[in-house]
This record gives structure tokens, C-alpha cells and sequence, in this order.
């Protein structure tokens, strides 16, 4: 791409043999300059082809396949068939737009609201910033089993603080109502410190001018946000958005740890959680790949307005 | 594939055997299987039913050898090894460990699919299907005879049955288990309940836990799970305990939603909503039940003896601390129990070694895993009831050593010996018809406004479906 601006400058190209053509074996240059560069690429590119692409392209095969008796035959439709006739299907893919629909809600906006908070903060912010993220360093693992800690209807840590005020203790993660916002509330506080961060990194590159101008104008702490920072951040604000969907669309180890699995009556099961049901439960790899590859097609979707939103913007 | 856009350069063929070189290296990184070649292994030419012949070298690699952290069965295992070689040198045993279960469903499930599964690999008894869909298993027939395995006739049929598929042998046992009440002999005393006479009927049982909970302290009666499968299976216990069955003897439709599965949602509705004597938290899988009886917090619940010695050796508890009744209602029991089968396309003196080594370890009365005054010596435990596949003399005389080097108090366990119940398999799909009733489970005792009825109606429909897609 910009190969030919660079090699006026570069040390590397002023040492390339002059006897090679100018335009044949331009491939050939560029990777005899920079033949570690390409070493390591080579190394990423075969461990992406490995371990990511070659199992999604396996898995395209796989959804189309059955295993009976030792044989594999391709089965046509009857996976996908299999998976949209599965009761669980219809209620994984509610719990799902659930969990993205509260998260959305929560993981979204609080930990904007933190940044915009954090943002306003004059001293001390490098050690608000570090509380913040703090919960991101914990293993997940261990911060799900605090959460459960917390949860439990028996001796939990929130039905005690409930029972301090005289509030009758609740079902938490034990109840068809309460299960999934319960695992959300956990899910946002273990992921909201990355987010913060970004959103603060954002709102730091907001000029100060324009808050200067705008409290000349008399505006307060809302109108400042709604006016200057939403409108300045709204490109990171709609990829992040993206990016929200598209991870919680892919949710499994908060419902899978905190409820063990589908959670009361299944409330809890996720997309990705049957497809490990289908897969490891029940061997049944061919309706895991049907049902991976619907999440595929709706994810890829998503990733495209996500690929379109993060393109450079043409002034 | 050739085609016109790619034409091997030397560029290419210098990044081709890159790639595979990386591909080989990153494969044999992922496989742990030995495909051993060498000396006569490739095949033998004397009968298949004859016994291995000892100057055959072969290699095997072999499942559920006990981790660092067990080191008692280890030097067991070292020991039957020493001793297996003693009559078989040129037999290499190969153990591999695993520091949790001998068979965790993921892993396995994976091996399988990448036939990367040991020589001899350890399975359940439900896995026979799957084994076969992924064509993981030889067909050991031919080779398990009674001069392979000299306690062969004495074998449960009912245990070998199910390692069958069309007639044809795939596995060997190593364990069983039937279901049964176990209970926390303590808390039974405590509550002015008579440990040596476990509740045998469901009403009995609600009475116990109702009395067990009222200890307080956070002490349940009695445990349910209700997640992960394992609240389906337990339902699946229950019922067949009181003579009913989860799915029809066709195997094609859902047979709990009558007046037993509504008795046995109601039961445990009541016990938690109505009695109290459940605990508050539910949503229990494997586990959670025998952490909370080996700490003197659960008063009984359905499990197999083995469970027993994981609270024990994992969990601290004592044996002295815990018996067993049948389970409630007496009508059947669910079973179950591990093996070992042996890869698909082991050279035949592979086959021969693995029976070998399989009757010599877990087949043989005295021997390997049934050599109780070792097991005593080693401070392990002995006295269990189970496994026991034997019957007849076999199992009189494996008894009686058990009793001799017991370690534990046997008369623990007597109301559950005394009264053995019919065993009886797990339904066809049974992880699948499992997941589908822990939500009636889960749906009993997380909601006290459960509406039964609808339910067992809905999961009714569920398994229907599951079942018709077979």
C-alpha cells in the first residue's frame, strides 16, 4: 500500500540490490526487509488458520452432518430443522435478547455514566480510575463465586444488608423474575472497567473549549453532556454499542457459573449455553453447528455495521 | 485440488512444508494417543480368543491412572503394574491421569470426535452410543472368554448388557452402583431419629427431614439437585423408585406426567415450601449436596455408595458418620456404573494386552482393585457396598474378604444390602430428557407458586420432541 513512499526512506530499501526490477518481485523485497515481521505474521496467520478459521470452517461442514454408528452422512437441513424444533431453541434465544436487552440498559449506560463522573472528578482520578477497573483484573471465575456468595438465599451478603432496613429476603439468582437481571447486575460489574476507560479516553479528547463555551452559556452538568459529550462521543459511543450487542449476544460464563447452567426452569439459558448442551452434553455436533451458525449469520450482521462504523471518517 | 490460480513456486512450496511442519508439530502437541507398531503389534496370527501370548510387545495406553495427589492407589497402581509384568514383560502400561473425575463428559466428547482417546479408555455406562456414533470402541467379543477373563460367567449379565449393542461386547466393567438414601447419622441422632432404620417410603422421609430441619443452624432434612441434568436424573430416581418410569418402554414418548411425577414434584414442593426443610438454596448440582452432608448441614438425599468416598477421601468427612437405606418406594433403582473400552483399530495383541491387564486390575476376585487387605493396609476404604458386578460364589467370597478388612462400620450400610432393589437403566436420550425435567425440578423448588401441573405439562412436550427426534 504505501510500500513505495516508504522505501525512499527506509535504511532497508537503500540496501536492496539495485539488479531487481522495479515492479516483478516487489512481493520478494518486501518480505526479504522484513523478514522477522513476516516470521512472526507467518506464525499468527497458522495459528489463526488452526484454531479459528479452520474451525469455523469445520463447523459450516459439521452443521450440515450427523454421526450414527460410526459413519458421517450429510444430513441437508435436518440439523437446523432439529434446532429450530427444539423447544429450548426459542427460550435460549429470549433469555439471550433479554440479557442483551438488560445489559444494553446497564452495561452500557453506567459505565458511561462512571466516565462522565470520573471525567468531572479534578484530583484523585488516577486512583478512582484504578478502583474502577479493578474489578477486571479478578479471574472471572472468582469474581462469579463472590457474586454467588452474595446472591445466596441462605447467608448471602445482600439479603443481610436487605434484612439491616427490614427487606424481606430475596430470590436472587433463584427466581424466574429476578435470575437474569441478577446476572447482568453481576456481568456488569465485572466488565465495566474496560468500558469505563474507553469512554473516559473519549471524553478526554473533548476539547476544553467546548465546555468552557458552554458554561459561558450557563449550561449545567446535563446540558454540558447532552450538548458537548454525547455529540462528541458518538462515534465511540455507536461502536461500543455494536460491540455490546455482539458480546452479550455471545454470553455464557456469567449465566453458566452463577445460575449452574440454565438457572430456575431455564430462565437463564442462553444461545451459547445450548450450544454447549447440544455439544458436550448430548454429542450431538451437528445441531451445535446448526445452531452456532445462526448465531454466526446474526453476529456477522452485526460485525458488518460494526466494520462500516469503525471505517475512517472521509472529511 | 489443482487449479489454475495456484501453481506451486518455490515461495509456495518453502510456505507448504512450513505450514505442515507447524501443522505436525501443533498435532502432536493435541494427540495423546500411541499407535503402536512395534514388535508383533501389528497383528497376531494365533486365534483372537486365545490369551495374549507373553513374549508379544505391545504398548498401552490407559485411562484414570490415580493422580500425584492420590498416593496410595497410585503405589497400587504401580504395584499391579509391577506385578502384571511380572507375567506379561513385554506389556508397557502407560497410565494417564486425570487430577478430577477419570471422565469429564467435555473432554471425553472431544477425545472422542478427535479419536485421540487413550488405548483403554474409561467411559459410563450411558456412553456406550455415543462411543459407537463416533466409532471409538473395537468389538471385544471374540476376545473376552473364560480363559481371558476367568471370572467372566460371574459377572452380573445386567452389568454386561449394557456395555452390548446388537450382541456385541464393548466394554469391561470396573464399577456399579445402584441408588439409595443415604443419610448423615449424626444429624439422625441428633434429631431423635433411628439411623439403623432409614426412611424407606417418601412419607417417612418428609417426617425425617421435617425433624432434621428443625435442629436450625442452616441444617436441611433432605437435598435436592436441580441443575446441570442432575436435577432430571434424581426426578428419574425417584420415580422409578415408586414403580413409574420418565419415559415408555418404546422409548418413543414421556411417561412422568401422571399421578406419580405429580407426586414426586409435590412432595418435594411441600418439603421446601411448606416444611421448610429443603434449605433456601437451591439450583444444586454434583457436589454441592455431599459437601453440605460431609459438614453436617443435610440430614440424607438420593445418592450411589460411591458418593461416600468422595466425601471422605475429597471432602474430610468420616465414614463412620454415614449410611445408606434404599431408595424410597423400593419398586427399582436407577444404576449405573464406569468401564473401560478399548480404541477402534488396536492391533489385536493390543486388544489381547488390554483384556489382560483389565481382568488382572478390576476382574479379578483378590486381585487389583479387589485385593481388600491391601486396600486396608493403605489406609483406603473398604466395606462399601459397591462396586459389586459379581454373583454367586464370586460375590460371596469378594464379600466376605470385604467384610474381614473392612475399614468403616458395614453395618452402615446393612438396611441397604438387606433390601436390594431391581436396577434399572437410564432412559434412551437421558442427558436430554434430564435437561428438560431440572426445570420441573428447578421449577418445584425455586418457586413457591410452582404450578405443577403445567410443568410437568410443558416438559412433557419437551421430551416428546426430543424423543421423536431421535
Amino acid at each position: 500500500m504505501s510500500a513505495p513512499t516508504l522505501s525512499k526512506s527506509s535504511p532497508a530499501s537503500a540496501r536492496a540490490p539495485h539488479h531487481l526490477p522495479e515492479r516483478r518481485g516487489s512481493l520478494a523485497r518486501a518480505v526479504k526487509r522484513n523478514l522477522s515481521a513476516h516470521g512472526f505474521l507467518i506464525g499468527a496467520v497458522l495459528c489463526f488458520s488452526f484454531f479459528s478459521w479452520y474451525p469455523m470452517v469445520r463447523e459450516f461442514f459439521l452443521a450440515f452432518q450427523k454421526n450414527k454408528d460410526g459413519r458421517t452422512t450429510w444430513a441437508g437441513w435436518s440439523n437446523l430443522s432439529y434446532v429450530f424444533n427444539d423447544p429450548a431453541f426459542w427460550q435460549a434465544w429470549r433469555n439471550t435478547l433479554l440479557f442483551t436487552g438488560l445489559a444494553l440498559v446497564l452495561g452500557f449506560a453506567v459505565p458511561f455514566l462512571v466516565a462522565v463522573l470520573l471525567n468531572e472528578f479534578r484530583h484523585g482520578q488516577g486512583y478512582l480510575r484504578m478502583l474502577v477497573y479493578l474489578p477486571v483484573m479478578l479471574p472471572p471465575v472468582a469474581s462469579v463465586l463472590l457474586f454467588k456468595y452474595f446472591y445466596d438465599p441462605g447467608y448471602g451478603l445482600f439479603n443481610r444488608i436487605l434484612g439491616i432496613f427490614g427487606i424481606p429476603d430475596q430470590q436472587w439468582l433463584q427466581s424466574t423474575s429476578t435470575a437474569m437481571i441478577s446476572v447482568v447486575i453481576a456481568a456488569t460489574w465485572m466488565n465495566m472497567g474496560g468500558a469505563t476507560l474507553i469512554y473516559l479516553a473519549a471524553l478526554q479528547g473533548i476539547p476544553g473549549e467546548l465546555y468552557e463555551a458552554a458554561e459561558l452559556d450557563g449550561a449545567g452538568l446535563w446540558r454540558k453532556i447532552w450538548h458537548v459529550t454525547i455529540p462528541q462521543t458518538r462515534l465511540i459511543l455507536s461502536l461500543m454499542f455494536l460491540m455490546q450487542i455482539i458480546a452479550t449476544m455471545q454470553v455464557f460464563t456469567e449465566p453458566f457459573l452463577l445460575t449452574n447452567g440454565a438457572g430456575p426452569e431455564g430462565s437463564t439459558m442462553t444461545v451459547v449455553y445450548l450450544i454447549y448442551q447440544y455439544a458436550f452434553n448430548f454429542n450431538n455436533y451437528g445441531g451445535a453447528a446448526a445452531l452456532g451458525l445462526v448465531l454466526l449469520v446474526l453476529l456477522a450482521g452485526f460485525s458488518a455495521v460494526y466494520v462500516r462504523l469503525s471505517r475512517p471518517q472521509e472529511d | 485440488m489443482r487449479s489454475s490460480w495456484f501453481r506451486p513456486t518455490r515461495r509456495t512450496s518453502a510456505a507448504a512444508v512450513a505450514a505442515v511442519l507447524t501443522l505436525t508439530s501443533l498435532a502432536a502437541c493435541g494427540t495423546s494417543s500411541s499407535d503402536d507398531n512395534s514388535g508383533s503389534g501389528g497383528g497376531s496370527k494365533a486365534g483372537i480368543s486365545a490369551p495374549l501370548d507373553p513374549k508379544t510387545k505391545v504398548t498401552l495406553t490407559i485411562d484414570c491412572m490415580p493422580p500425584a495427589a492420590k498416593a496410595a492407589e497410585l503405589r497400587e497402581w504401580k504395584e499391579d503394574v509391577k506385578e502384571f509384568n511380572k507375567k506379561y514383560p513385554n506389556v508397557t502400561i502407560s497410565g494417564k491421569s486425570t487430577p478430577g473425575q477419570c471422565e469429564e463428559p467435555a473432554r471425553f466428547t472431544a477425545q472422542l470426535k478427535a479419536k485421540s482417546q487413550p488405548d483403554v479408555f474409561y467411559t459410563y455406562f450411558t456412553d456406550l452410543q455415543q462411543v459407537l456414533d463416533n466409532n471409538g470402541a473395537e468389538d471385544i467379543s471374540a476376545y473376552v472368554t473364560p480363559k481371558t477373563v476367568p471370572a467372566l460367567n460371574s459377572i452380573d449379565p445386567n452389568v454386561l448388557g449394557v456395555l452390548k449393542k446388537d450382541g456385541k461386547l464393548y466394554g469391561l466393567p470396573t464399577s456399579n452402583y445402584t441408588m439409595g438414601l443415604l443419610i448423615n447419622r449424626k444429624l439422625f441422632e441428633r434429631a431423635g431419629l433411628d439411623p439403623d432404620k432409614p426412611p424407606t417410603t417418601w412419607e417417612e422421609v418428609r417426617t425425617a427431614a421435617k425433624k432434621i430441619a428443625g435442629l436450625g443452624n442452616g441444617i436441611s432434612g433432605y437435598g435436592e439437585y436441580s441443575a446441570e441434568n442432575t436435577g432430571g436424573w434424581h426426578f428419574t430416581a425417584a420415580m422409578y423408585g415408586l414403580g413409574a418410569d420418565v419415559v415408555s418402554a418404546d422409548g418413543k414418548k414421556a411417561a412422568f406426567n401422571d399421578a406419580t411425577g405429580k407426586q414426586v414434584a409435590q412432595q418435594l414442593h411441600d418439603m421446601r415450601w411448606k416444611d421448610d426443610s429443603m434449605g433456601k438454596t437451591q439450583l444444586l448440582k454434583w457436589g454441592d449436596l455431599q459437601k453440605q452432608i460431609a459438614s453436617d448441614k443435610l440430614g440424607m438425599f438420593l445418592a450411589a455408595p460411591d458418593d461416600i468416598t468422595y466425601m471422605v477421601q475429597q471432602l474430610g468427612a468420616d465414614y463412620e458418620n454415614f449410611g445408606m437405606g434404599p431408595i424410597p418406594g423400593g419398586k427399582a433403582t436407577l444404576f449405573g456404573g464406569n468401564d473401560y473400552m478399548i480404541k477402534k483399530g488396536s492391533s489385536p495383541d493390543k486388544i489381547k494386552a488390554a483384556v489382560a491387564w483389565l481382568n488382572f486390575k478390576n476382574l479379578t476376585p483378590g486381585k487389583g482393585q479387589f485385593q481388600w487387605d491391601r486396600t486396608k493396609a493403605d489406609k483406603l476404604p473398604v466395606g462399601l457396598p459397591q462396586p459389586n458386578f459379581f454373583t454367586g460364589d464370586t460375590k460371596a467370597e469378594d464379600l466376605a474378604s470385604r467384610t474381614e478388612n473392612a475399614t468403616m462400620p458395614v453395618e452402615n450400610f446393612k438396611p441397604f444390602l438387606d433390601n436390594p432393589v431391581p436396577g434399572k437403566a437410564e432412559p434412551p436420550k437421558a442427558q436430554e430428557v434430564y435437561k428438560v425435567l431440572d426445570n420441573v425440578m428447578s421449577g418445584v423448588l425455586t418457586n413457591r407458586n410452582a404450578d405443577i401441573d403445567k410443568l410437568l405439562a410443558t416438559a412433557e412436550q419437551q421430551v416428546n420432541q426430543v424423543l421423536a427426534n431421535q
